[in-house]
Formats: structure tokens, sequence, C-alpha cells
């Protein structure tokens, strides 16, 4: 059937859109600022990126941020679907009620509580803080939401697949990489998305469990802006947004894409 | 034969068993040790509280575990204003959220069927960018002479400028920007479901188009509504971000209080009593929470 | 042509699949209660039943997805006893054709031969037959979204085909088809199994697919057999009164038992004024037994003239409905009593003078070898 978007709906939609994106869309313009006060316009210029570049900390950060997320996303894309796996295939196994109850906690509990336990938990255990606390910390508060991303995709998969796959002979670990996981496999791919991006992200669990040499680019930035608006953030700011845009718009095309494709190699 | 399926039984196992232990590792054994550091005494030297543990001397070590730090949260009554302006900050923000969410939620589930993954794609996309970033465009456009003091002005509205930073109102501006998606994406699950005709029974039986809405649509899209406001809830009690840096000095919240008492005071036992103070305040919307998604998750066909 | 074959009435044959005191539970639950069944080659065979009944139970563990809880299933002498899925040499076409989304229609087909390690050279000519059996040639690399529902039900049939089975497990193999084409299509499955001898082992809920697909059917009901029989045999001598009342439509007439004269019994019933003369050599009764009388209701006769005096069987009644079905036409006639009888009348001729019509009191008759005595 038809729906007909009424004049409220309309309005709603641009109004909302417009409060989501208007403030992304000045601070990328200001990042072309000729000026250094953030918000008075002077004009033109591409001058705070030429100054990012050459700012040695801030590339710094940048790249041990890129390395813990890629690290802690790859091990919590393995834990999740584990976890996914065993909350849809494993019924109800002893103490899974504490198992759920782990998995959502996180997700919702303040960054706050969950960094500083991480950090006593450290120091209990006498773990240099650095680089590797971060890592771990991220993996555990990501693995949850790979959990939940690919248990949703296995709550919503055909078992008769499967169950077809082992009717024809395949013993269950060849059913699991033939049929199951090239079918989860999106969701699984979503899921190390959101890790790494969430991971990318973070401050406050970063911050309590960072140690010598292990300066993210959040905690960077936090120190930087505490001080003072600055251009040069909204330059690394506008090459995040950026990047992030590029990525998603691409990994929608591709997905497109390779739709078409299998559909002009049928015909 | 038996051999085989021994093995195979144990590799089975293997799959809830890995992420059990992480989580069990790292994150319920770091709660237990922050339980045990609130009973703790401060001290100057590394780590900084008393008692240490010692296999040696468990007895002394229960001996010297107090409740100090809880009674120094009941007598300070910074720390329950703190939990109450927690609450009451976040709760506004749920109900602004809620306000500001439902018709962009509504609007998008109306939307004709092939507009509405672009529209989905663009609530998400600003989630994918920095959290830290989009709090930080903000402080450009709320200070004094920022861009819409500059906005406002250049249109006549105003003349002097308007003093939105540092107010309790940056913070519900920033809640609500920055949580908007966990509001909107459950608020549209269910209402993208619900089934038109529906609401053209309500008006064919007699039911204005307000009533109907009351009576029809918001009943049917309160798993959303539930899930939408307890996602937002929760984590906004508990935030410190947003605060620190849209607030001011003025905005009291528990978040930052925890994050002062640890980084500026280095007082971790006090700390960690604040966070299970936080953790007791959002116990209950936490385990609400929990068991609504599980509902959720478990019962979809 | 195939009406000679009849393994089952052969008590020297060796079934193919052998049921013996197999039970299932589920918990509490009893699937499948003390069956047992043989099953033998080359048969096509109908479990049929409403939906749980245990056949889908039945169905699924001779594929091994599930395990009796007691009993044993046989396949070829051999005990299937703790043998999983993927070695049985048994395949199963699913009620929801389960084809792999992510593999084309020939990837599909190919995915069993492939698991047994066959040549490639061997795997893409048994691939091509399949498709050619199937009529799927210019499809095999389409992916299933890009098919119709009835080309999906093919492949699905392929796929299950291409190992030659010993045994095909078809579930619900029509339900998902649309009336015109799951028409067609029981024929084809019956060319197709005709040609390659295979055993068809069916589950259906729907009679008429069983009647017209199968050799022998299995009418199931709370997890038991009811009856085992060719088509014929449950329809014209249906051992209860579930299976006349799943199998078709029938009238049931109650009343009991008055007595046995040149082997002719003698019934009475509330519905009619004199007693019903039923010709059922077979059945066992005693005088005073309460007993139901099925008549199917296209062997029933509906008239306006009363019957003669020695004519058998007349009940009365008035028109309470009408149904004109083209080739039939349903006369619903209701009796003093308030019993609804259904009959139907073949429309042999195009024209009819006075028709009986609606409201009118009408006479309805039965041969006494049409109806069936079934022991309550």
């Amino acid at each position: 059937m038809t729906r007909r978007l009424s004049l409220f709906n309309i309005t709603s939609l641009v109004l909302g859109f417009a409060f989501l994106y208007l403030p992304i869309l000045l601070l990328v313009v200001y990042s072309f600022n000729g000026s250094r006060l953030v918000t008075v316009w002077g004009g033109f210029s591409t001058q705070w990126y030429g100054a990012l570049f050459r700012n040695q900390a801030l590339m710094e950060a940048a790249w041990v941020t890129l390395r813990i997320a890629l690290l802690s996303a790859s091990i919590a894309t393995v834990l999740g679907t584990l976890a996914a796996l065993a909350l849809t295939r494993y019924g109800r196994f002893t103490g899974r009620t504490l198992f759920t109850g782990m998995v959502y906690a996180p997700m919702v509990m303040p960054e706050v509580i969950t960094g500083l336990s991480l950090l006593l938990f450290f120091v209990a255990i006498d773990l240099d803080r650095g680089f590797w606390t971060i890592t771990l910390a991220h993996t555990t508060l990501t693995m949850c939401f790979v959990t939940v991303v690919v248990q949703a995709r296995l709550m919503t998969f055909d078992r008769s697949l499967e169950e077809a796959a082992m009717d024809l002979g395949a013993p269950p670990l060849r059913t699991f990489f033939s049929v199951t996981l090239p079918l989860i496999a999106p969701s699984i791919v979503a899921g190390f998305l959101l890790a790494f991006t969430l991971s990318l992200d973070d401050l406050v669990i970063a911050s309590f469990n960072t140690g010598p040499g292990a300066t993210t680019l959040p905690i960077k930035i936090y120190s930087q802006v505490r001080l003072g608006l600055s251009p040069e953030i909204n330059a690394a700011s506008t090459i995040l947004i950026g990047l992030v845009t590029a990525g998603v718009i691409s990994a929608t095309l591709l997905s497109k894409r390779s739709v078409l494709r299998s559909r002009r190699n049928a015909h | 034969m038996k051999e085989r399926s021994f093995t195979k039984r144990l590799t089975a196992g293997l799959v809830p068993a890995v992420p059990y232990l992480w989580l069990g590792v790292f994150f319920l054994v770091p709660f237990l040790i922050v339980l045990k550091i609130s009973l703790s005494d401060p001290a100057v030297a590394q780590p900084p509280y008393r008692p240490v543990f010692e296999w040696s001397d468990i007895a002394g070590f229960i001996g010297a575990l107090d409740v100090e730090n809880f009674e120094l949260l009941t007598q300070d009554d910074l720390y329950f204003r703190a939990t109450l302006s927690s609450v009451r900050i976040a709760g506004i923000s749920t109900l602004l959220l809620l306000l500001v969410g439902f018709p962009i939620a509504y609007g998008m589930a109306r939307a004709p069927e092939r507009h509405r993954s672009l529209l989905v794609a663009l609530i998400i996309l600003p989630f994918w960018t920095s959290f830290l970033i989009r709090i930080y465009a903000w402080i450009a456009i709320l200070k004094p002479e920022g861009l819409l003091t500059q906005a406002l002005t250049g249109l006549g509205v105003i003349s002097e400028p308007i003093e939105i930073l540092n107010t309790e109102w940056a913070v519900y501006i920033g809640i609500v920007y920055a949580y908007l998606p966990f509001m909107v994406l459950p608020l549209y699950a269910t209402l993208e479901k619900m089934d038109d005709t529906l609401l053209e029974a309500a008006l064919d039986l007699g039911s204005t188009p307000w009533r109907s809405f009351w009576t029809i649509t918001v009943p049917l899209a309160m798993p959303g509504i539930i899930a939408g406001s307890l996602l937002c809830f929760i984590p906004a009690v508990g935030e410190f971000v947003i605060p620190d840096l849209l607030g001011g000095s003025e905005t009291l919240m528990i978040g930052r209080q925890l994050w002062s008492e640890f980084f500026s005071n280095r007082d971790w036992p006090l700390a960690s009593a604040v966070a299970i103070l936080l953790l007791i305040v959002l116990v209950l919307p936490i385990v609400i929470y929990r068991d609504v998604e599980a509902r959720r998750l478990e019962t979809r066909p | 042509m195939r009406r000679t074959f009849a393994p089952w009435a052969d008590p020297d044959a060796k079934p193919l699949i052998r049921f013996e005191n197999v039970t299932k539970r589920f918990g509490e639950a009893v699937a499948v209660d003390h069956l047992t069944l043989d099953v033998f080659e080359g048969e096509f065979f109908c479990l049929l039943g409403p939906s749980g009944c245990g056949k889908t139970t039945l169905m699924r563990m001779l594929a091994g997805f599930e395990f009796p809880t007691e009993g044993v299933i046989t396949l070829a002498g051999q005990s299937l006893e703790g043998v999983p899925p993927y070695r049985r040499p048994v395949n199963m076409m699913f009620q929801s054709y389960a084809l792999f989304p992510h593999m084309s229609v020939e990837k599909n087909i190919a995915f069993g031969l492939k698991q047994d390690g066959l040549p490639k050279a061997e795997i893409a000519d048994r691939v091509g037959e399949m498709l050619r059996l199937v009529q799927l040639e210019k499809l095999a690399r389409r992916y299933p979204s890009q098919l119709s529902g009835g080309q999906r039900q093919r492949v699905a049939l392929a796929r299950a085909l291409a190992k030659r089975p010993k045994v095909l497990l078809l579930d619900e193999p029509l339900g998902a088809l649309d009336k015109k084409l799951r028409e067609e299509t029981q024929f084809e499955l019956m060319d197709i199994q005709h040609e390659l001898g295979m055993t068809f082992v069916v589950v259906t809920h729907d009679q008429e697919e069983a009647m017209t697909m199968a050799d022998r059917i299995a009418v199931m009901d709370h997890g038991r057999i009811v009856q085992v029989a060719t088509p014929g045999e449950i329809y014209e001598q249906p051992k209860t009164r579930f299976i006349a009342e799943f199998v078709g439509d029938v009238n049931i007439l109650e009343g009991h038992v008055q007595g046995q004269e040149n082997g002719l019994w003698h019934v009475k019933s509330p519905s009619a004024e004199a007693p019903l003369t039923i010709d059922d050599p077979d059945e066992v009764l005693h005088s005073g037994q309460a007993v139901a009388i099925a008549v199917r209701p296209e062997k029933m006769v509906v008239q306006r003239e009363k019957p003669g005096p020695d004519a058998l069987n007349v009940l009365t009644g008035e028109v309470w409905d009408i149904g004109y079905l083209g080739d039939w036409t349903v006369y619903r006639i209701r009796l003093a009593t308030g019993e609804i009888l259904r009959v139907s009348c073949a429309n042999v001729s195009r024209f009819v003078e006075s028709p009986i019509d609606w409201d009118e009191q009408v006479y309805v008759t039965f041969a006494p070898g049409a109806a069936v005595i079934l022991a309550e």
C-alpha cells in the first residue's frame, strides 16, 4: 500500500536530520577557516591540515589508536561470535543467566564504572598500564556489541539450511564453514566494524587504562579541547568524518554492486 | 568412535567456555575488586589504597576493610546532590529524546519503503563518527560569541549574546544530540512493523486521529519506547564527557564526581565507592533493560 | 500398471525401512508412541495426519535429526542407531526447501556430491543430469532468490536426488505451491519416482495429495499409526471414525446394533425411522453395541419422491443448503434430529427439469454396501 507522508512527518524528518547534520557540517566548514579563532570566519584556507600532519604527537596518537582498534576489534569479533553461538545454539547451559547478564550489562554500564573497574583489576594483577591494558579493556567492552549483532542474525537463521547440509553429507564442522559462516558473515563484518569504531571513539575507558606511551587520539583531542577550541582539531575531525563517510558509502555501494553482479550473471 | 566424540564434545564445549571465561575475568572479577577497594582506605603508596590483598594474611586483610567511604558518601551531601542531579538530568534528557525522537521515527516509518533504508543509514551515520567530535562541534555553536549567537543576531532575533554553554541546557542539548540514534532506532523498529490498517480500522470505528494515536500507536510502540528510554537513560546517568565539556563547573553529575575523585584527588577507594553508588542507582534499570533485550532477541521468530 | 506392485502383501518380502516399536519423547511430550512400520523398496509411501501427529518427527528420525527414545530403526537390514545424518544413505527435501542462498542452482545441486569427494567431471555430469530431470538447465547459474516458488521446489528436489539416495524423504513437498501448480507437480513427482525406481517417503497433511501419489498411506494420530493401507482401502474401508472424517467427507450416523441377518447388519439409529441395513461382513459386533455408520456423500442419493415400502436405508429431511460446484452439486439436508447430511450428486446432464430446491422435503437413501460400520 502507498503511505502518504503528512506535512507533519516531512517537517519532523527535515528538522530532525538538520539537527543531526548541521553541527557536523559547521565543524567541517570551519576546518577550512583561515582564522585561528574557530568561530570567526577568516577566509578559506587549508593551513590547519598542514599543521595537523606536522603535529607529531597527534599523528602518533592516531597510530596507537588505530592499532588498538584493529587488534581489539579482531579479538572481540572472535569472542563475540563464539558468545553469540553459545547463546543461540547451546540451549540452557549452566550459568546461562549470568552469561547473558555479563553480555548485556557492559553495553549500558556507564563507561566510568567499566573503566575504573578494569583499571583496578589491572593494578591488582600488576599489569603495567598502556597499550595492552587499553586493548584488553576495549575487547571486553566491544565483544558484547559483536555478540548482540551476530546473535540477532543467528536468531533469524533458518536451521533447516544446516540440516540440509548435514543431510547431504557434510559433517558438523564442514557444515559450519560452508553454510553457517558464509551466511552470517555480513553480521560478523558489521560486528567488527562496530567494535572498531567503538574502540576508535572511546575516551573514558582509555583514559582510565592508559599509561606512558599509549595516548590515544580521543585522549589527545580531549586534552586539547579542554584548553579551548582549536582549528587543528576541526581539521582532524573533518578527516575522520570524511574517512567514515567514505567507508560507509563504499560499503553500501559494494554490497549493492555484488547483488547486481549476481543478478547479471544469472541472465 | 568413542574417542572422537569425546574430543568433539571438548571442542564444542570451548564455544561457550572461551567468551564466558573472558567476561568472567575482565568483567566480573574487576567488579568484585571495585567492591573490595571501596571498602579500603586511601594511602600515599603504590597502589594508593590499603589494605593490599595478601594470601598470607587473609584475616588481617578482611579486618582492615570498613565502610568508611560509604559513610563519607552519606555525610557529605555533595554526593547525594550529584546523584539526584544526574538522575534528574538523565530523566529530563530522556523525555526530551522521546519528544524529539518519536516524530522522527514516526516519519521514517511512514516514508515510502524504498527510502526507508536510506533514512535508517542517515540516522546511524553520525553514530559512526566520533562521539567526542560531535560534542566538540557544539562548543563552537553554543559558546557566547559562537555560531548560534552570530546566526540569531544576524537574523535580528537577539541583541545580546545568549548564555547556553556551561549551563544545564547545554548538557540537555548534548545528550539529546549524541543519544538520538539510540532513541530513534528502537522506536522506528516497532513503528515500522505496525500495521497501517490498524489505524484505519480505528478511524473507521469513529476514533479521532489524535485519540487513535494515543490508543493504538503509543501502546503498540511501547516496547520501542521502553527499550529506547532505557538505552538512553542508563548511560546518561553516568555520563562524563558531555557535562564536562558542555556543562561548565556548575553542572553536578555523578560520573564527573567519580572522575575527579580518581584523577584529581587520587582517592581510589572513594572513587570505587562512588562507582558502587552509581551502580546501585542503575541496577534496576539495567536489569529491566537486560530482560527486555533478552526477551526481544529470544522471542523473535 | 503399478497396481501389480504390492510387496507389502508378500509375507516373504524384506522391508527397506523398518520402525520397530519406536518411541520419541520430548521431555514430557510423546511425539511418536510405540510405533511399528515397514516400508518396502520402490514404494511411494505417504505419512498422513493432522499437524502435531508425529509424522514430521518420524521423518526426522529417519533422516537422523532426531534419535528414538526407545526402539530401533533399520534401513536395508542395518540399524541406524547412532548414525549421524551425514552418514545416512537418505536424503531429504525440506518443507522450506532450505536452498543455500549463497550458492547458485548448480552449486546447490553439487553440494552433496562434493561431500562425497566425487571427481569434478562426474559431479558436473550428475548435476547436468539432474537439471535435465527437473527441466532447469537454463537456470543453472541463478541464485535461489531469483527463482519462482515452483522452480525452487524443483531445485530442492534435484539436490536431494543428486546423491541417488536409497530413500528420498519429502516434507510437505507441495505445501508452498499454489493449487494448480500443486496438481501438476504431484504427477511429476510420481513420474520421477517411477523413472528412478527410488523409495519415496512423503509427509503431508493434505489427504488429496496423499491419495493421488501414494502406493500406501499411513494415517497417523497422536504419535500412533491408525491405519496403513492403499488409498482405496483407506477411503472405502476406514478403520476408525478419525480416518473416515480425516480422509474425504463423510456422514456419520450413530446407532445400536440390533442383529445380523443374511450377513447384513441391522442398526437402529435415531436418525432413521426403520432400522438401517449395512453390508459390512468383516466387522464382529454384538447386539446392543454402539456403532457409527459412515457413508460418503457421493454414495447417497437424494430424491423428492417417497421411496417404495421395501426400500432400505431411508432418511427424511429438508434441503438446508445447495452448493453448485459445476461438476458436482452438494446438498446439505437437515434431518428431524437436527443432524446435517452432506449429499453430493454428479451433474451428468446439462439440463434438469424442476431441480430440487431449498426448503423442500426430500428423501435420502443409500445402498447397504455404501456404508461402513465403525465400532465406537
